[in-house]
């Protein structure tokens, strides 16, 4: 019972974040609302006995991901009023309809599966132990592709956004 | 006899290289192209002699030699030497020598003295060729170079009209007759399987023709339709008279001495095939033609048309002799004939070129004492030709002639034509001798006639001489030429003389000869000594009758309304076949390609073109219309993926139910 | 743990819709981004709750996967941004109907 309404309550504050997420004006309130749908979902990963899953959620999307997109956001002048135009791109009536009938596929094909005889599982644990000891054996080698991807991205993060040195000035474009 | 068969193939070889020659001289080498000739044939005539000596103790001898091979069987040819062909090549060669001689001065003016000369010589080579041949195969294709001969010489002044017409007329009316020669000696071909004379027994003349008395007659008479044709016999002998229009050389020579002998001489040769029907009708033809020709020649005015129609009467002869006596009857009168139809023809030449080539003998006269030797010469030979007895040598011949007709078992008739025959030629040819050598002359030409050169009289003398002489082997006193022919041995024996009704015959036929030549003379005597003769004694006793003896009882015209108006109206017919039938069906198909080639062409250009065109246009204004999907905004591209998701996701989950 | 697997699963798919339709509806190229975001999370939610319901959980499988995930989806989102970034140096505007250079 208590754990219904937890999960009513969460579920429609991440939908309803999501959604304003979406389709507010101002894009440091999206980016907000972004932040709140996340953390709402992070609590999802905590009602689901995935604590650390929940607990990584919060740190890399509200904390990191979240405050990127606000820099970005400010970096590139979106905080100020757009000239004339509006929100939406010209053709945003049909990205609407194409939503809805993701959703309605999706939610058709979830409803005719037979996975949801499943019962959810007793006692358990994810224990950061288990979880460490994984890593180090089963899932080494994604471990380390993770390391070098992250490495990657970074480096090239920071070469795609770093001011261009002004002797290459002629040769862009 | 050995070693001359072995070198008779050089007689017509000599003179046909000496025609090879003369062929590639040049127009000014006359006097090489007539040594080539003369000396050619002098060669040949030696050969001749010795053949002849070696023919004389009788017998034959043959060499044959194969031509080429075809399926299993071979096509073989050969030489002959036999008295027949000796005798007969002994006269040719002589007559030819004698005629070449007399050539030197007869065209001596003519710018085409050598051509003529090459021409002869060809002539003498396919004589001679026909003459010494053993296959009938041979002796068919030297009856055609022979016939090819006359041609070129006939129409040796080729650029007059009349003379290239008469050229073409001999040839045509000739090949009429050799298509039954052909047909003749190809059924011979398949009857006996050879077409050799003599080859060791299997010769076509020595054994009897498979299929009997019936296919021998037809074979025969096929191989007479091309002596008629070839010997100026009726019907086919319209092609002489007008064969006349050749330089009087010629004249003598082919059209009077050998080549028209030769359809006597191919009876002759082929006589152990003829089968008595057949030689019933050589009489008859022969019988007729003699009577035909001869009453023709009493009412025509050139001098040399007289004597053509002499040439084909007593052509006549020779075949009634042939038929009704045998070879030797036959080939007795060729002989005397020959040479003495040479002489007057070379006689009538030498008139010709006294008198300043004029022709028509009523506007001669006198020349007896103008050109004496000529006269002489020309009277011999007359008195020869008419039969006149004792000396000349064509009393002899024609008596064995008449005597054989009468003995003729079938009937009488034609030894009463043949006495006609005799008759009308002593009329005819006296009547010519009165117009050319008596009275006074009629022209200015005449008047100051010459004698001719030596080169032309020499061998008129000659002949003269060989027409009194060549009697003498004859007769029946001592029939040396009937036994050299047939075997046997010859007697002199004057008592023969006055035996049995050949004396009869020989009284008659004189007796005929005189009365005509007293009747002849006393018309024309008179008429000749007139100053002014315009017109014939009996043309005006008899208009009708003299006009249709002149105009040679209407034969040329009646083949020109019919034979040759039907040849000319299907030759008609078949231009216009050609021309507007298949021609226009291939007019037609042409115009059919170039439809379809048009046709194509507007395929090509307007279907496959402006199709390929339209297709390339298509494909670009497609690539244009699709390039389009990709506008380079994103999120059309998501959506599109969002899409094909939904797309797929359906597919999967309800086309699996 | 009493809800349905079906309710998480349909949060995650409204929530996956909900971010392609912002994906596809808004201008700005961070909204876009957001939007991507959402997605990610949508389909970690789902991965957790199949985990969640697995007969064997010590596995940790869906578990790592989510962890690998997130550290994707962040390393993505930083480079995505950084590329907005650049593109707006240039171009001096953030509309991603106004990228469209790469056009046919």
């Amino acid at each position: 019972m208590l754990n219904e309404i937890a999960f009513l309550l969460l579920a429609s504050l991440t939908l309803a974040g999501a959604v304003a997420a979406m389709m507010l004006r101002n894009l440091v309130h999206c980016a907000l609302c972004a932040a709140g749908a996340f953390a709402g979902l992070a609590a999802l990963y905590l009602q689901l006995n995935a604590e650390f899953a929940g607990f990584a959620q919060l740190l890399v999307y509200v904390g990191a991901v979240a405050i990127l997109i606000v820099f970005t956001i400010l970096l590139t002048r979106g905080a100020e009023i757009q000239p004339g135009g509006t929100t939406a791109s010209p053709s945003w009536w049909m990205g609407v309809p194409v939503g809805a009938l993701v959703a309605a596929c999706l939610v058709g094909s979830i409803m005719s599966s037979p996975s949801l005889l499943r019962l959810p599982s007793q006692n358990v644990q994810a224990p950061v132990k288990s979880i460490g000891e994984q890593l180090m054996t089963q899932y080494i080698m994604p471990l380390e592709a993770i390391g070098l991807l992250l490495t990657a991205a970074l480096l090239g993060a920071v070469v795609i956004a770093m001011r261009e040195p002004p002797k290459s000035e002629p040769a862009a474009r | 006899m050995e070693s001359v068969i072995k070198y008779l193939w050089l007689m017509p070889t000599a003179p046909l290289v000496a025609a090879g020659i003369g062929a590639l001289l040049p127009r000014r080498q006359r006097l090489l192209s007539a040594a080539l000739a003369i000396g050619a044939i002098s060669f040949s005539f030696v050969l001749a002699c010795a053949a002849f000596l070696a023919t004389l103790n009788s017998g034959r001898a043959v060499s044959n030699f194969r031509w080429f091979d075809f399926g299993s069987t071979s096509v073989q040819l050969g030489w002959l030497l036999d008295p027949l062909g000796a005798v007969m090549a002994v006269m040719v060669a002589l007559v030819s020598l004698l005629i070449f001689v007399y050539s030197l001065g007869y065209m001596a003016k003519d710018e085409n003295f050598t051509r003529f000369f090459c021409f002869l010589a060809l002539f003498a080579a396919a004589m001679l060729g026909l003459i010494i041949a053993n296959s009938l195969l041979l002796f068919f294709i030297c009856w055609e170079l022979v016939g090819l001969a006359s041609y070129l010489l006939i129409g040796f002044w080729f650029q007059k009209p009349s003379a290239a017409a008469a050229a073409k007329k001999a040839f045509i009316v000739t090949r009429i007759g050799d298509l039954g020669f052909l047909v003749g000696m190809l059924w011979l071909y398949d009857r006996s399987g050879t077409l050799l004379f003599y080859d060791g027994g299997h010769g076509c003349l020595e054994r009897a023709v498979a299929g009997g008395m019936s296919s021998a007659t037809m074979i025969t008479l096929m191989i007479f339709c091309g002596a008629v044709g070839k010997s100026g016999q009726l019907p086919l002998h319209v092609w002489l008279p007008d064969a006349m229009e050749g330089p009087t050389p010629v004249s003598a020579l082919i059209h009077a001495a050998t080549m028209v002998a030769a359809g006597v001489f191919l009876i002759a040769r082929v006589y152990p095939l003829m089968t008595p029907d057949t030689l019933q009708v050589v009489t008859w033809v022969g019988a007729v033609t003699a009577v035909f020709a001869a009453s023709i020649a009493v009412a025509q005015s050139d001098i040399k048309r007289i004597l053509a129609y002499s040439t084909v009467s007593q052509l006549g002869y020779m075949m009634m002799g042939l038929g009704a006596g045998g070879v030797a009857v036959g080939m007795f009168h060729l002989t005397t004939h020959a040479f003495f139809k040479a002489l007057l023809f070379l006689g009538a030449g030498s008139v010709i070129h006294g008198c300043h080539e004029e022709q028509d003998i009523r506007k001669m006269g006198g020349l007896r004492r103008r050109m004496p030797v000529t006269f002489a010469a020309y009277a011999v030979g007359m008195m020869a030709l008419c039969g006149v007895p004792l000396f000349f040598s064509g009393f002899w011949s024609k008596d064995a002639i008449l005597d054989a007709a009468q003995h003729w078992s079938v009937s009488q008739a034609p030894f009463y034509l043949g006495l006609i025959g005799a008759f009308l030629t002593a009329f005819y040819m006296t009547r010519q001798i009165c117009y050319v050598f008596f009275g006074k002359p009629a022209n200015r030409e005449a008047e100051h006639a010459h004698e001719s050169p030596p080169v032309m009289t020499v061998p008129l003398i000659i002949l003269a001489a060989l027409a009194v002489v060549a009697g003498f082997f004859g007769t029946p006193a001592w029939p040396w030429f009937q036994s050299y022919l047939q075997g046997g041995r010859a007697e002199f024996d004057l008592s023969k003389l006055v035996e049995g009704n050949q004396s009869q015959v020989m009284l008659l036929s004189a007796g005929l000869v005189a009365a005509a030549i007293v009747l002849s003379g006393w018309i024309y005597g008179r008429v000749a000594s007139r100053p002014a003769r315009d017109m014939d004694p009996l043309e005006a006793a008899q208009p009708a009758l003299f006009a249709c003896l002149r105009r040679k009882f209407f034969v040329d015209e009646f083949y020109d309304a019919t034979f040759v108006r039907l040849t000319a109206a299907f030759a008609n017919f078949s231009d216009w076949l050609d021309r507007d039938v298949w021609g226009g069906l291939v007019r037609t198909v042409s115009w059919l390609v170039l439809a379809v080639a048009r046709f194509n062409r507007g395929v090509d250009e307007s279907v496959v073109n402006d199709g390929f065109d339209a297709g390339t246009e298509t494909v670009r204004d497609s690539g244009k219309w699709v390039s389009r999907l990709q506008n380079g905004q994103v999120q059309r591209y998501l959506r599109v993926i969002g899409l094909a998701f939904c797309g797929l996701l359906i597919l999967l989950l309800w086309g699996a139910q | 743990m009493t809800t349905p697997l079906a309710n998480y699963l349909i949060l995650a798919a409204l929530l996956f819709a909900v971010g392609l339709a912002g994906a596809l509806t808004r201008r700005n190229a961070v909204l876009v981004l957001i939007g991507l975001e959402l997605m990610f999370n949508a389909a970690n939610l789902n991965f957790i709750a199949f985990w969640r319901f697995n007969p064997h959980p010590e596995k940790l499988m869906g578990l790592m996967f989510v962890l690998f995930s997130i550290a994707i989806g962040a390393a993505e989102a930083a480079l995505g941004l950084a590329l907005v970034i650049a593109i707006y140096r240039h171009r001096r505007t953030a509309q991603v109907d106004q990228f469209d250079s790469l056009k046919g």
